[in-house]
């Protein structure tokens, strides 16, 4: 399988205090990667490096390497903006803007360039249909985001971040203030999603891991613990920490 | 038991005396300027008072029309909003989003201190300064007019529209930046595309409250707008609503003295319809 993010060596600081330690991880394309680990090992931290998000928060130090599709995303010449829209991101908490949903989805391709009402009036209906939210608010595109349910706006941050057209889905516990049912609509939608992107989840369900990841990441104080398909982690984990963590033994 | 509950009701008693001293105030002030200010318009007739547009209080045949007053008020304000709104707002932008820590400290500090300065030390400014620097750039007889005062009053409603602006700028939750900037926008973009948009209310409020400082404004006006009760032109000499009452009330009586009051009254009128729109935007920037 092609691997379209290879990370070597990589260290992470805020101010004096490390986060990341020699992490490695090579994540396979199309497939879905879970990162699970207490709080604070890291898996946040982590997954907003691969976007560069960290760069916005001060006294943020990084040493190390990681490949996006051969490129190094820390080179001087890399565009930000558009490393960002290839590796998109959905958030812990849903956050529309604070205006129409049709606007919400065409806010990125806007930013992008793209002008032609035809052509928005496209990616907008296609971005939610990908998202599985198109049926519920196709009547409701001129409504504010704000006024759907909190399910509903998490899939349309998705449907949000699918509008770009990226390669890579970074999902920061996206269903975690979410109802069950809400949950199982994203957890449903991200098994179709693998079809055509890459996603890398941040999860502190360990069942959630279990169902939708093919392959899992155990994070334990900043270090990669372990990294391997999911079925042979939660069956068969190599390091004895990360039994004890998914024997919830701790955490 | 009994004792404690007592002494809340006593204490929760005074409180509320105090807020009522201030609403007592205000509808004292109220009540005054109505009752002070009709007789007038009575004597004169609304229409007449409002839209005649000759003002000759001590000629032997006294006109008391106040529509010059009325116009420079409102033409002013307008001029100072769309001079000062501009650089007030980008300025609060700049400072809420962008600015390095120390730039920010330094301006923010400036805009304080020129929210304190007294505004007759504007109009001394102006007067010395400004003025003159109108005369000889615009080759006109006498600087002290309508532009001056437009100059002096956008400069002072700075402070009030960049504070506002930048509260209800950084009341933007950062989770919206994150998301404009997640799908690969850049910073700028996402302030003017997301923040600002989100914090449309509350930077509305923030022009309306420059609104209420410009046409409120007396001493500074009066030191740079030359005073004479002309319809307003950019480069002639005016008199606002302001300076009308404070110009003649040392030496007016009569009748004159009661338009005074009544000129007063539509100034306070002009307030309270800004006030009402300036809590409409809060309220709505709550929301």
């Amino acid at each position: 399988m092609n691997e379209i993010i290879k990370v070597t060596d990589l260290n992470l600081w805020y101010g004096a205090a490390q986060a990341l330690r020699h992490v490695n991880l090579n994540i396979p394309e199309k497939t879905i990667t879970a990162l699970i680990g207490p709080s604070g090992c890291g898996k946040s931290t982590f997954l907003k490096t691969l976007n560069r998000m960290n760069d916005l928060i001060p006294n943020v130090r990084i040493s190390g390497e990681i490949l996006y599709k051969g490129q190094d995303i820390f080179a001087r010449d890399v565009d930000v903006n558009l490393l960002r829209k290839e590796i998109g991101m959905v958030f812990q908490k849903p956050n529309p803007f604070p205006m129409s949903v049709y606007d919400n989805i065409a806010y990125g391709p806007r930013t992008h360039g793209i002008k032609s009402r035809a052509r928005l009036d496209d990616i907008v209906e296609q971005s939610l249909k990908d998202a599985a939210i198109w049926d519920e608010i196709k009547n409701r595109l001129k409504k504010n985001a704000l006024g759907l349910s909190g399910g509903q706006q998490q899939r349309l941050c998705i449907a949000r971040a699918l509008a770009v057209e990226p390669q890579v889905l970074l999902m920061d516990e996206p269903t975690s203030a979410l109802d069950p049912i809400s949950t199982s609509k994203i957890e449903e939608l991200c098994m179709q999603l693998k079809e055509k992107y890459t996603i890398i989840t941040v999860t502190h369900n360990m069942q959630q891991a279990v169902r939708i990841s093919d392959k899992t990441a155990f994070f334990l104080l900043g270090e990669l613990v372990e990294f391997g398909d999911t079925e042979k982690i939660f069956s068969n984990p190599a390091d004895k920490r990360t039994e004890d963590y998914i024997t919830g033994r701790f955490g | 038991m009994k004792k404690q509950r007592a002494f809340e009701d006593f204490v929760h008693g005074i409180f509320l005396f105090l807020g009522l001293v201030t609403v007592g105030f205000v509808l004292l002030i109220t009540v005054y300027l109505v009752i002070a200010g009709i007789p007038a318009i009575r004597e004169i007739g609304i229409l007449n008072f409002l839209f005649n547009i000759k003002w000759a209080s001590t000629a032997s045949e006294p006109s008391y029309g106040i529509l010059p007053f009325i116009l420079t008020s409102v033409y002013g304000t307008a001029g100072a909003i769309i001079l000062g709104v501009p650089v007030g707002f980008l300025t609060s932008v700049y400072l809420a989003k962008l600015a390095p820590e120390k730039i920010r400290t330094v301006v923010s500090g400036a805009v304080s201190l020129l929210a304190g300065i007294p505004s007759v030390v504007y109009g001394l400014v102006g007067m010395m300064v400004l003025v003159p620097g109108i005369r000889r750039l615009f080759h006109i007889p006498d600087g002290a007019s309508l532009f001056a005062a437009i100059i002096v009053l956008a400069i002072m409603i700075l402070p009030s529209i960049i504070n506002v602006s930048i509260t209800a700028l950084e009341a933007v939750p950062r989770e919206y930046e994150d998301a404009s900037l997640a799908l690969g926008a850049t910073p700028v973009e996402t302030y003017f595309r997301v923040s600002v948009p989100a914090a449309k209310s509350g930077i509305a409020a923030a022009v309306v409250l420059g609104v209420g400082r410009a046409i409120g404004e007396a001493m500074a006006v009066m030191m740079v707008s030359g005073n004479a009760p002309n319809m307003p032109e950019l480069f002639g000499s005016v008199r606002f609503l302001t300076t009308a009452v404070a110009s003649e009330m040392s030496y007016s009586s009569g009748l004159q003295r009661q338009a005074l009051f009544s000129i007063a009254l539509v100034l306070f009128l002009f307030i309270m319809l800004i006030n009402a729109a300036l809590n409409f935007f809060l309220k709505r920037s709550k929301e």
